[in-house]
């Protein structure tokens, strides 16, 4: 169990240096058996089905970033859609204008701006969701490292549903 | 006389008003604001209480602190409750993972478990007559649970970030602390095990 944990310690952890898409095709090759990442506890609360694909969420000012691959061979998958939604500045989790979703581009990377996200029920976090079918659904529930940070950054690794 | 209960003025408005002009009230409803508001409220009162058992606020005739300190403990279930029903107002789901011990959040299961402790010493106050508890039990029956919502309280504020300012908050949690191993020092509480152990 012990030797599991680490395992996934070590992907976990390689997979958050491996930012941008440039150096995800290069990594891709020594990345067979790349585990799927697990949903994050509390990371579907507050959580409203098929928001609607936007340009930003409000006004902007924050940027959540990412990549989704596929499990496995760690390919980057293009077209995927994210759900993203926080309390923030212009909104409480639970208000619709505070979900929007965006969509992955050829080198499996997703930007989205949104308002800045302010703590709330104790931790500065944010929630995503890949929730489309084609692959097993994920829910992601990133914490930031500081409430003033402007950025916040969450990988997906799926495996086919 | 006025500087004791000076000091007590400065130790439960300085944290109020620190919380009072949070950045974060900005982007908060007003039921989330209230749910904050009265778990501050709940700590301040939590350092009243032992101050009252153990008769430190001067100027109260003998009889009224064992009153005061009881009419505190309703005020503090009643706040208890404001605290979690507007949160579970505010996002449900947080607080039934929250409830059910399921939270992503290590402060939940603290502020869960101390708010448990809460209601069970609220409910053994009001049986105490009917169920006729013995002081001796009472008293360590009540000092046990009052070392979990003390404990579990603190852990619970000093691990969250929200409209609470850090200092102030870490001040009030250590004199909860102080103020709490204080009275159970003075009254000797562990003097009813060893006399019933002897």
């Amino acid at each position: 169990m012990t030797s599991l944990l680490l395992d996934r310690r070590t992907v976990l952890a390689a997979g958050v240096t491996w930012v941008g898409g440039l150096i995800v095709p290069a990594v891709a090759a020594h990345a067979q058996g790349l585990a799927a990442t697990p949903s994050m506890r509390g990371g579907s609360n507050n959580y409203l089905p098929n928001a609607p694909v936007v340009e930003r969420i409000g006004g902007g000012g924050f940027l959540m970033t990412g990549t989704v691959r596929r499990a496995g061979d760690g390919a980057p998958l293009a077209g995927q859609r994210i759900q993203i939604w926080a309390h923030t500045t212009e909104g409480h989790e639970r208000d619709p204008h505070s979900h929007g979703a965006t969509l992955t581009d050829e080198n499996g990377v997703f930007r989205m701006e949104m308002p800045q996200i302010v703590p709330a029920f104790g931790q500065p976090h944010g929630h995503l969701a890949y929730d489309s079918g084609d692959f097993k659904t994920v829910f992601l529930r990133p914490i930031m490292a500081s409430a003033q940070d402007k950025s916040l950054n969450a990988d997906f690794v799926l495996q086919p549903a | 006389m006025t500087l004791v209960w000076a000091a007590l003025a400065c130790a439960l408005v300085v944290p109020s008003v620190a919380a009072a002009a949070s950045p974060l009230l900005a982007w908060r409803d007003p039921v989330y604001i209230a749910a904050g508001f009265a778990g501050v409220v709940a700590m301040a009162l939590m350092l009243v209480q032992p101050l009252l058992i153990g008769r430190y606020l001067p100027g109260i005739p003998a009889r009224r602190y064992r009153q005061i300190h009881r009419g505190i403990g309703g005020v503090l279930v009643v706040s208890v409750a404001i605290h979690v029903a507007g949160l579970w107002i505010t996002s449900p789901p947080d607080v039934i993972d929250a409830l059910l011990f399921d939270s992503p959040t290590p402060f939940s299961a603290w502020g869960v478990i101390a708010m448990w402790a809460v209601f069970i010493t609220g409910c053994l106050a009001l049986l105490r007559k009917p169920l006729r508890i013995r002081p001796g039990t009472w008293r360590m029956v009540h000092t046990a649970l009052a070392a979990v919502i003390v404990v579990g309280s603190v852990v619970h504020a000093l691990q969250i970030e929200g409209t609470m300012e850090t200092l102030s908050k870490a001040v009030l949690c250590a004199l909860i602390l102080v103020a709490t191993v204080k009275v159970v020092a003075d009254l000797r509480v562990w003097k009813i095990l060893n006399r019933r152990a002897g």
